[in-house]
C-alpha cells in the first residue's frame, strides 16, 4: 500500500476528471450533430428515412448504455479490428446522445403547429428551408431546457466507460481506491466532482426553462 | 408548342381528380377549368372537400387520380415541380399561419429572399409596397402576436403577394375573424380582384361572392354539384342540395 495525502488523491482525481469533461464534450457535440441528422430524417415525411431513424432511436433507447459500450468495444474485434477504449467509449456515447437528443428534438419540432410547415411550403420554400428558417427556430425555444438537462445524463454516462478501461474520473477513483484502501474518501471526492460538473447544468436547464416560459 | 410560363390562358385545370383518405373518398371526379384572371368562389357544407380541393391545387395534399395543371404545368409527386408551382401560387389560410418568431416585415421578406433570391433591400421594398396596399405599413416592425386577427390576415395576404404569385388561393380567410374585422379583409380581397388576380376562394361570404366572383362552385360530399355565375347561383339554384345549403346559410 502506497501513502497518498488527501490532496494528492484529490489532484489525481481532478486530472482524471479532465477526461470525463473531454469525453462528455465529444459525446455531446458528436451526439448533437448526429442527432440533428436523425431528427431531420425523423420529421422528413419520407417513410424510409422515418423508419430508419425511428429504428435507430428505438434500438439505442432500449439497450442499457453499458451494453452499447460493450458492443462498441467488443464488436469491432469480431471482424478483426482492434479498437481503443477511447474510440469505443466516444462512439457509444455519441450514439447514446444522438438517439436521446433526436427524440427530444422531434417532440419539440412536433409541438410547432403544422400550419407553420404548410405556410412555409405554400410560399415555395423547400423542405430544408422551411425546417431551418421557420420550424427549427420555434422548436429551439422548446428544446433548449431538456437538451441542457440531458447533458447531465451524458456526463454521468461517461462513468460507465471505466468498465472497458478508459481512464476517466470513475476509473481513476477505482484505481486509487485499490492502492489507498480508502474507498469512502476516494469515492466521496469522485461524487463531489461529478456534482460540481452536473449541478450547474441542471441548474441552467431549470433557469432556461423558467426564462423561456415567461416570455 | 413549348410551354412558356405565364402565357397559358388556363390558370388552373382539374381533370377527373379523385382523392381518398384511406377508404374514404374526399374528392370525386373533379373537373374544373379556371381562366387567367377569373375569380372563383367555392362554397359547400362542412366536410364537402373544399379545403382539400384548394390544398391539392398547390400540392399541400396529394391527389391519387386525375390531373391537376397549374399554369400549364402538371402537378406530379416530383417535389421539385411542387416547389416550382407553389412559388407561383399564393395561399391564405383560415388561421393566418404567420411566423410568430419573425417580424411582420421578416414574414414578408423571407420567401422572396430565399426563393426568388432578392436582396434584403429589394425584398423589403417589395414588402413595404404590399404592406402599404393592405394598409398596415406602420406595423412592419412588430411581431404577429401584437396584431389583431384582421391585421394578421392582411399581413398574410401581403406575405403571399410578395412572391408575385399568378394565382391566389384563399381557404376561408375570414371565418376565424371577429365580425368587425371581416370587412377589412374582404375589402383587401376585393381590391386584389380589381387588379385582375386569378383567385380561388373558399368562403361563405355571399356579399363578397356576389361582388367579385365570376363563378360560384358548390361542392357537396366531394363533388362539384353546381357551377354558375353568382347571381344565378344565389337567386336561382338549380340543384336541390345547393338550395338546401343556401337556405341554411341565408336562414
Ligand atoms: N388528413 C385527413 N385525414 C383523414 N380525413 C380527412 C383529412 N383531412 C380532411 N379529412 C376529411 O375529408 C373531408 C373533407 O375535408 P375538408 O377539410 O376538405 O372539408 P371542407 O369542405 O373544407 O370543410 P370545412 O367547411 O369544415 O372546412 C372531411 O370529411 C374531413 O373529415
Ligand atoms: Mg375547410
Amino acid at each position: 500500500m502506497r501513502q497518498f495525502t488527501d490532496w494528492q488523491i484529490t489532484t489525481l482525481l481532478l486530472d482524471a476528471a479532465v477526461w470525463t469533461v473531454v469525453l462528455s464534450l465529444i459525446a455531446f457535440v458528436g451526439g448533437a450533430l448526429l442527432g440533428l441528422v436523425v431528427t431531420v430524417m425523423r420529421v422528413s415525411g419520407k417513410k424510409p428515412l422515418e423508419r430508419l431513424s425511428a429504428g435507430f432511436i428505438a434500438a439505442v433507447q432500449s439497450i442499457p448504455l453499458l451494453m452499447l459500450i460493450f458492443l462498441c468495444f467488443f464488436g469491432p474485434a469480431v471482424v478483426g479490428v482492434e479498437i481503443s477504449p477511447w474510440v469505443a467509449a466516444a462512439t457509444a456515447l455519441i450514439l447514446f446522445a444522438a438517439a436521446f437528443l433526436a427524440e427530444i428534438w422531434r417532440s419539440s419540432i412536433q409541438a410547432v403547429p403544422r400550419g407553420q410547415w404548410e405556410a412555409g411550403k405554400a410560399l415555395g420554400l423547400r423542405f430544408l428551408q422551411v425546417f431551418r428558417d421557420i420550424v427549427a427556430p420555434q422548436a429551439l425555444r422548446l428544446a433548449v431546457p431538456p437538451t441542457v438537462g440531458f447533458s447531465v445524463q451524458v456526463v454521468k454516462g461517461t462513468a460507465l466507460t471505466s468498465i472497458i478501461g478508459f481512464v476517466e474520473l470513475t476509473k481513476a477513483g477505482t484505481m486509487l481506491n485499490n492502492v489507498t484502501f480508502r474507498p469512502f474518501f476516494v469515492f466521496a471526492v469522485v461524487a463531489l466532482v461529478y456534482f460540481a460538473l452536473c449541478y450547474p447544468l441542471s441548474y441552467a436547464s431549470r433557469l432556461l426553462e423558467r426564462r423561456l416560459a415567461s416570455r | 408548342m413549348p410551354h412558356v410560363p405565364g402565357t397559358q390562358e388556363t390558370a388552373v385545370k382539374l381533370v377527373g381528380v379523385n382523392k381518398w383518405y384511406g377508404k374514404f373518398q374526399v374528392l370525386r371526379n373533379l373537373n374544373l377549368s379556371v381562366a387567367r384572371g377569373e375569380r372563383i368562389v367555392v362554397c359547400g357544407p362542412s366536410g364537402s372537400g373544399k379545403s382539400t380541393m384548394i390544398r391539392c391545387i398547390n400540392g399541400l395534399e396529394e391527389h391519387q387520380e386525375g390531373r391537376i395543371l397549374v399554369d400549364g404545368t402538371e402537378l406530379t409527386d416530383d417535389g421539385k415541380i411542387g416547389d416550382a408551382i407553389r412559388r407561383e401560387v399564393g395561399m391564405v389560410f383560415q388561421h393566418f399561419n404567420l411566423f410568430p418568431h419573425l417580424t411582420i416585415l421578416e414574414n414578408c421578406t423571407l420567401a422572396p429572399m430565399k426563393v426568388r433570391g432578392l436582396s434584403k433591400a429589394e425584398a423589403e421594398e417589395v414588402a413595404m409596397h404590399y404592406l402599404t396596399r393592405v394598409r398596415i405599413p406602420d406595423q412592419a416592425g412588430k411581431y404577429p402576436g401584437a396584431l389583431s386577427g384582421g391585421q394578421q390576415q392582411r399581413v398574410a395576404i401581403a406575405r403571399a403577394l410578395c412572391m408575385k404569385p399568378k394565382i391566389m388561393l384563399f381557404d376561408e380567410p375570414t371565418s376565424a375573424l371577429d365580425p368587425e374585422m371581416v370587412k377589412e379583409v374582404l375589402d383587401t380581397m376585393v381590391g386584389l380582384a380589381g387588379d385582375g388576380m386569378t383567385m380561388l376562394c373558399v368562403t361563405h361570404e355571399m356579399g363578397f361572392a356576389r361582388q367579385v366572383a365570376d363563378r360560384v362552385i358548390f361542392m357537396d360530399k366531394g363533388e362539384i354539384v353546381e357551377e354558375a355565375p353568382p347571381a344565378e347561383f344565389f337567386d336561382n339554384p338549380k340543384n336541390e342540395r345547393s338550395r338546401q345549403f343556401l337556405a341554411q346559410i341565408l336562414h
